[in-house]
């Protein structure tokens, strides 16, 4: 990496000097709750149902500011990024997901 | 396809996140580094326009190995990586 | 460990699925079947071709040349599903795969990515500091070996195909897939076979 490169973006974190130090936790049982295995299929479905591609998953996930994307969980991640597509492409409208 | 196994190449110094929104799957860490192509991959959509729904014309995506310790100047020699990138990011090595 | 999701993200999900059955997009029956499915993926399909990848010649060179195909051969529908890249661990190279980016995985053939595989940690390190996380699970790489790093960044998922333990001769695949871990699968630990019982 160059000293005069541009910062990377949030998501993008191979050799982050921020994490340089944080330990891996080794153990950890895969399968995520309820809320993560809800989200987890719903992506999966609306991707079926050629409503949205795993790139746009992913671009929503990256439009998530640094505070928040760190402050969040992977699913909770996904859920921003999904529900806000899904307003974006007009498929639901915004005011139902406004508390 | 343009860049055929044991081809030097070079990974482009570019960083569209200055330019605005976009979907970039090549790592920053990469960008302007040295690396060999291992072997194409086949070619794929481009991430670039399906993150955004627009077509997405296939690109040839390869594997490229570079030297690890010269990411970061840091870990073993003689250990590498292995990355798969798509042609656009590839500019041919004069010099190699 | 994850932490478990804030009030607002429940909230939101809430109000996320009953927009999309109010607009007719999916039902809740769609939704329990999509997690039925998602759970009947696990690592003991990876481990189970890994197996007979070891005593069987003619699928070890389809799981390395067709991922994709070696796991249909294994009744998984990989309809849909990115490729799946198998890299050959020999006595001179270890993969280790990571996802810099973002957490891609072979979901397929190992299920659902454990939590420090998507964590920052593991993103950042993976390609810093390779060894130094396989400390972390108590990897040591025999002397000579070459570590190399996949990072996860386009449309293949990659799987580690270790290589087969010593003292495993005459083992059925049973056996063998017994010995081949989740973790051995992305490359973080090596198969073992235990030969030193707690005491």
């Amino acid at each position: 990496m160059q000293d005069d490169a541009p910062p990377p973006a949030t998501h993008d974190l191979g050799g982050a000097p921020r994490f340089r130090c944080t330990p891996v936790e080794p153990d950890d049982a895969a399968p995520p709750d309820a809320f993560g295995k809800r989200v987890d299929a719903l992506r999966q479905l609306l991707a079926r149902k050629g409503l949205m591609s795993v790139d746009e998953l992913r671009r929503g996930v990256e439009a998530i500011p640094e505070a928040e994307y760190h402050a969040l969980g992977y699913y909770e991640r996904w859920l921003r990024s999904i529900s806000g597509i899904m307003v974006e492409k007009g498929v639901v409208p915004a005011e139902a997901l406004k508390p | 396809m343009r860049f055929a196994a044991g081809t030097p190449v070079r990974v482009k110094r570019d960083f569209p996140e200055l330019r605005g929104p976009c979907h970039i799957r090549t790592p920053h860490y990469l960008r302007g580094l040295d690396g060999v192509v291992e072997r194409p991959l086949g070619a794929f959509p481009n991430p670039e326009d399906l993150a955004f729904a627009r077509p997405a014309p296939r690109v040839p995506l390869y594997h490229v190995r570079f030297a690890q310790p010269g990411l970061f100047n840091e870990g073993a020699a003689g250990d590498t990586l292995l990355v798969e990138i798509f042609e656009h990011w590839l500019e041919p090595r004069e010099d190699a | 460990m994850a932490a478990p999701p804030g009030p607002e993200s429940i909230a939101l999900l809430e109000r996320f699925v009953a927009a999309l059955k109010a607009q007719g997009v999916v039902t809740e029956e769609e939704i329990a079947e999509q997690i039925a499915r998602t759970d009947r993926a696990s690592p003991e399909i990876g481990a189970r071709m890994v197996a007979r990848a070891w005593t069987d010649p003619a699928y070890r060179e389809l799981l390395l040349r067709d991922g994709s195909a070696a796991a249909e051969q294994m009744g998984v529908s990989m309809a849909g599903a990115p490729p799946l890249g198998v890299l050959e661990d020999t006595d001179t190279l270890h993969h280790l795969v990571v996802c810099t980016l973002c957490s891609c995985y072979p979901r397929m053939v190992l299920g659902y990515p454990p939590h420090w595989y998507k964590s920052a940690a593991y993103r950042a390190r993976a390609v810093r500091d390779p060894r130094g996380v396989l400390a972390e699970w108590g990897t040591v790489l025999p002397d000579g070996m070459e570590l190399r790093v996949v990072d996860s960044t386009a449309d293949y998922r990659w799987m580690v195909l270790p290589q087969r333990p010593a003292g495993t001769e005459g083992w059925d695949e049973t056996r063998l897939a017994s010995l081949v871990t989740r973790d051995a699968l992305v490359g973080v630990t090596l198969p073992m076979v235990a030969e030193r019982a707690a005491a």
